[in-house]
């Protein structure tokens, strides 16, 4: 039975649909679970309910004032911003480097800036520590900027530099002929192309420095500066024991929605117009 | 077309370089390379001083630390002991990780999850690229939610799934005996067994959003003009998948599968939350942890530590390998 | 070593001349409204009674990532983190060299404290850290239950069995399929020691580790302790409980769906919570004895307030302690933050007890609680708490039996011990 080509649209697109709303589901239930969860408390916490059944809305209180998580929203930005940005901007000239121009060494640099993000962070942790005390940023954003750098340009290097390996050779090749110089190649040409894996790298790297517990937790004591999965992660009841688990949901779900946001926002950056225009024109 | 390997030069450069070499003499061409891998050097020293200078310093230490017999929270008291820490033998009975059968365990639980849950990420990521690579109305928000599960802080995340597989009151449970797979609750995190089961799934939710993203890129930047010219030449989808996508894609999706595999080696908080925390299923990381932290020795943890990275880069440089390989394949084709 | 004591008498020295001086401290402090406001009056008096300012840090609430911290800490010989803070009970030997001695000033209040709290926190003979408040194990029972089978309240572990076996058949025949008889800590990690302690030491069999270090784990009363725990899963305990920390075996509980659960103290308050299912229906007793010779054992819990050896303020940190532990200031912290506290005379207060009558339900528990052997063992306990969860885990998986267990865990223990516990 040949479709004709509408049906075969329509069908094409329900499935699109069907699958969407599938993906969407198995992705977001576990949030919607939490959501539900922080609007409950007692006993409710424990049983199982697929609708709200009630509306503590004083969790969100607790975990936003009572515990300042609002503060550490603002140093979880600050941090994973300036880290990304940091590497970012280190990464491009590295990766146009290392994708563009043969010279010797090149497959040995990379297997190099590979295997320092390969470490179990344990075992660097102590390192680290000395590192931190050493330069004095003890306690203070910087020390994770910095060692945050540790497993985010590695992985921005590499990405980018991937990235960069697929673009078209035509287009520096014409940048040559025209004169270009390679500041000039890589600012004018490559850059702008390079905007959804740009976006894309630095999302990823964002949500991994967000995300980020182990250094937090040793390299600040203060409330001040602390970053959000630590802050989370001090949320206690009043005992040792006890989770109190309707306040750290509320808290998840205030540190998820930024990441929400800013998703929605760059998602459209991530649509490509790639070759379009660049070559051939 | 575009070559992307790192060995050969692309075809269509090299005719023009050899135009240009007819016309430019030998030595301005060396001094241009020499100028373009000085050029290089420069443009790269940035990053690689950065990384030097910031975990320079940790790794060294812990290599070092590994041959000493140190306790973690006096690490000026110490002993050389040469490799002590890795292996050795005292009165027939032999010392060491490499010699602890716990060490070994780890590495095979480690193995299988690594393997079992990148294929299913793999899987997953390819199919969730290619949904979100379509246009339809709210993909802006499908792409948002798809993204969820890796926005949500880890610790959060296992102590969610934590509850969400606890046996009598777990969703899980009551999902599964809603729908009438199972009768009697599964003690998903007391059994051995199932619990690595729970640690793949909640491992495979929460980074098959990375896959997706990493093959999305990918996919984006591929012109639509092949598909054109494909379909119009009368393939088929799986064809025109098989033959444009997936190699097209190969370079992207290998960093992705070196970056989770590595990250998946080093599983730590998901096997530590939802299992029995037993010695069954125990990670690598994990193991080092143990040396490191509960027992205090630096020495065997550093060894330990070391190991892990070696049996990483073992890894990753395979992948590189296989990678390079199925650039020169192309080459030849 | 030598250095050490050198920079810590120097230490001393200036401390003793700085006194004139006003010292701000750094002392550990609960992230909870309810610990917040004890750390405030703690501040208030402080200021009031001292000339020195107090100021707080928090530090992780997880027993695990706290001590890790401090090793850090510790590692770097840091003196600004920290000056005083809390240690769990079982980390005195992991810590003791990073402790400040504390035997001269304190020694006057030995006899203040329960004996085996106080006793817990003396490391070679020096006294490195006061008892600040108690834990002990402790097994809830359903009052309601009880009285509608016609049962008493068990008095060893076989009269357990038997009735939470006899109320789970009642109550599942009546409707309610998921009702089991017993939930405890059956997760592998520290918890599970504690639990494990309970069940050998009721049974006589010792505490792995007697008073002098010598491993005496290996008997046949352990492993019959051991082979009894096994018998519950799946019988009168759920196979999860082998994934059970402190708060999945409470929630079972608390929704009503067991009739004994074998937790901390912690669990009373919030089991009594307006919202509770079981609320008005919870008691308390002695975790059972093993046999009708047995004895009632329930594993020391709690925290002890310490002074880091690196603070440059020693005087003014003793100054800190001796009033975070004197009567009033332990009145406070109960009625505050609700934690049983660890001097004898506030259990006598009568404000106490009008507040808070189950509080003499557990002071006999806490009388006759057992410590793990964390002093014994020395920093080495870490390695000896994970042999013996694990080796719990096994017999109570049903991958090993009681005998070959203790037998096992024996050999293991002799091997992390070498010639001498350090």
């Amino acid at each position: 039975m040949k479709l004709t080509r509408r049906q075969r649209h329509i069908t094409h697109q329900t499935l699109i649909y069907a699958a969407a709303a599938l993906v969407s589901v198995i992705c977001v239930f576990p949030f919607y679970n939490a959501i539900l969860t922080s609007l409950r408390t007692g006993q409710e916490l424990f049983l199982t309910n697929y609708l709200p059944t009630s509306f503590h809305w004083e969790n969100y209180v607790n975990a936003l004032m009572v515990n300042g998580i609002a503060r550490s929203l603002l140093n979880s930005f600050i941090v994973a911003s300036v880290t990304v940005g940091i590497c970012l901007l280190v990464s491009i000239t590295a990766a146009f480097a290392l994708a563009r121009i043969k010279f010797k060494g090149r497959k040995y640099i990379l297997f190099t800036i590979l295997c320092v993000s390969m470490f179990p962070q344990v075992a660097v942790l102590s390192g680290m520590f000395e590192l931190v005390r050493f330069l004095g940023l003890y306690d203070s954003l910087g020390a994770l900027i910095l060692s945050y750098t540790t497993f985010s340009l590695p992985f921005t290097v590499w990405v980018l530099t991937t990235f960069m390996k697929s673009l078209p050779v035509e287009l520096e090749e014409a940048a040559i002929v025209d004169g270009a110089g390679l500041w000039v190649i890589i600012s004018r040409i490559f850059a702008p192309i390079m905007g959804p894996s740009l976006v894309t790298t630095g999302l990823l790297a964002f949500i991994g420095a967000w995300n980020e517990f182990m250094f937090a937790l040793t390299f600040i004591i203060s409330n001040e500066q602390r970053t959000v999965p630590v802050a989370i992660g001090m949320l206690q009841g009043a005992s040792q024991f006890e989770l109190p688990w309707g306040n750290i949901m509320a808290a998840s779900v205030v540190v998820t929605l930024p990441i929400i946001v800013m998703v929605l926002i760059f998602q459209k950056r991530i649509v490509s117009g790639l070759t379009s225009g660049a070559v051939k024109g | 077309m575009n070559h992307h390997s790192e060995s050969l030069p692309s075809k269509g450069s090299s005719s023009k370089a050899n135009l240009q070499s007819e016309v430019i003499p030998q030595k301005k061409k060396r001094s241009l390379q020499q100028r373009r891998s000085r050029a290089a050097w420069i443009l790269i020293a940035p990053a690689l001083i950065l990384l030097a200078s910031v975990a320079g310093w940790p790794l060294l230490r812990t290599l070092f630390y590994s041959f000493t017999d140190a306790a973690l929270d006096t690490p000026d008291v110490y002993n050389m002991v040469g490799f002590d820490n890795y292996l050795s033998w005292v009165d027939g009975e032999s010392f060491g990780v490499l010699a602890d059968p716990l060490w070994w365990k780890a590495v095979l639980n480690t193995l299988w999850f690594t393997g079992i849950s990148v294929s299913f990420e793999l899987f997953f990521g390819m199919l969730l690229a290619m949904l979100m690579n379509q246009k339809f109305r709210g993909q802006g928000l499908v792409r948002a939610a798809i993204l969820v599960p890796w926005a949500i802080p880890t610790i959060v995340t296992a102590k969610m799934w934590g509850w969400m597989f606890h046996d009598q009151y777990g969703v899980i449970n009551d999902l599964l005996t809603r729908v009438g797979i199972i009768h009697e609750p599964l003690a998903w995190i007391a059994e051995a067994d199932l619990s690595m089961w729970a640690v793949v799934f909640a491992d495979v939710w929460k980074t098959v959003p990375f896959m997706a993203l990493m093959l999305l890129a990918a996919l984006q930047m591929i012109s639509a003009d092949l598909y054109e010219a494909a379909r119009v030449d009368g393939a088929t989808a799986w064809q025109r998948f098989t033959r444009i996508t997936l190699p097209l894609i190969m370079p992207a999706m290998i960093v992705a599968l070196i970056f989770r595999v590595m990250d998946a080696l080093r599983v730590f908080d998901l096997i530590y939350v939802l299992t029995s925390n037993s010695e069954a299923t125990i990670s690598i990381s994990g193991y080092a942890r143990e040396q490191m932290v509960s027992y205090q020795q630096m020495g065997s943890g550093s060894a330990a530590s070391v190991l892990v990275f070696m049996m990483v880069a073992g890894i990753a440089a395979c992948f590189l390998y296989i990678g390079r390989m199925n650039d020169e394949g192309k080459e030849n084709k | 070593m030598k250095k050490h004591t050198l920079g810590l008498i120097a230490t001393m020295v200036a401390g003793a001349l700085n006194t004139a001086h006003a010292d701000t401290l750094k002392m550990e402090c609960a992230s909870t409204s309810t610990g917040k406001s004890y750390c405030d009056y703690i501040k208030n008096r402080f200021e009031k009674e001292t000339p020195h300012k107090l100021e707080f840090v928090q530090l992780p609430p997880a027993s695990d990532e706290k001590l890790g911290l401090f090793q850090q800490i510790f590692a770097a010989k840091d003196s600004k983190a920290v000056d005083v803070f809390q240690a769990d009970t079982v980390w005195l030997g992991v810590l003791d060299k990073h402790l400040l001695d504390l035997t001269d000033k304190v020694k006057d209040l030995q006899p203040l404290f329960f004996q085996s709290a106080w006793n817990n926190d003396v490391v070679n003979g020096k006294v490195k850290a006061v008892p600040a408040f108690l834990d002990a194990g402790a097994m809830y029972y359903r009052k309601d239950l009880l009285a509608k089978y016609n049962e008493q309240p068990p008095k060893t572990w076989e009269e357990l069995t038997r009735i939470a076996a006899k109320i789970q058949k009642g109550e599942r025949e009546a409707g309610k399929k998921n009702f089991w008889g017993f939930v405890f800590q059956g997760k592998a990690y520290e918890g599970m020691t504690c639990d494990a302690l309970e069940w050998i030491a009721s049974y006589k069999g010792g505490t792995f580790v007697d008073k002098d270090g010598k491993i005496t784990v290996n008997n046949p009363q352990a492993a019959k302790a051991l082979d009894t725990a096994a018998g519950w899963i799946g019988t009168i305990s759920p196979k999860g409980v082998l994934g059970y920390m402190e708060e999945e075996s409470r929630a079972v509980f608390q929704n009503g769906d067991a009739a004994f659960m074998r937790n901390w103290p912690y669990a009373y308050v919030l089991a009594q919570d307006p919202t509770s299912p079981v609320k008005g229906n919870v008691g308390v007793i002695p975790v059972p004895k093993g046999g009708e010779d047995g004895q009632h054992a329930a594993t020391l819990g709690g925290w002890q307030w310490a002074v880091s050896a690196y603070t440059e303020h020693p005087d003014a940190s003793v100054q800190l302690i001796r009033i975070l532990t004197d009567a009033e200031s332990q009145k406070m912290q109960f009625k505050t933050v609700g934690v049983a506290p660890s001097r004898l005379d506030v259990y006598e207060d009568p404000e106490v007890i009008a507040s808070a009558p189950y509080l003499a339900e557990f002071k006999d528990v806490f009388a006759s609680a057992v410590p793990r052997p964390a002093v014994e063992t020395k920093s080495q306990f870490p390695k000896v708490s994970k042999a013996v969860f694990n080796a719990a885990y096994d017999v109570l998986s049903g991958r090993s039996t009681g005998e070959k267990a203790v037998a096992d865990l024996e050999s293991k223990l002799k091997r992390i011990k070498g010639k001498q516990w350090k």
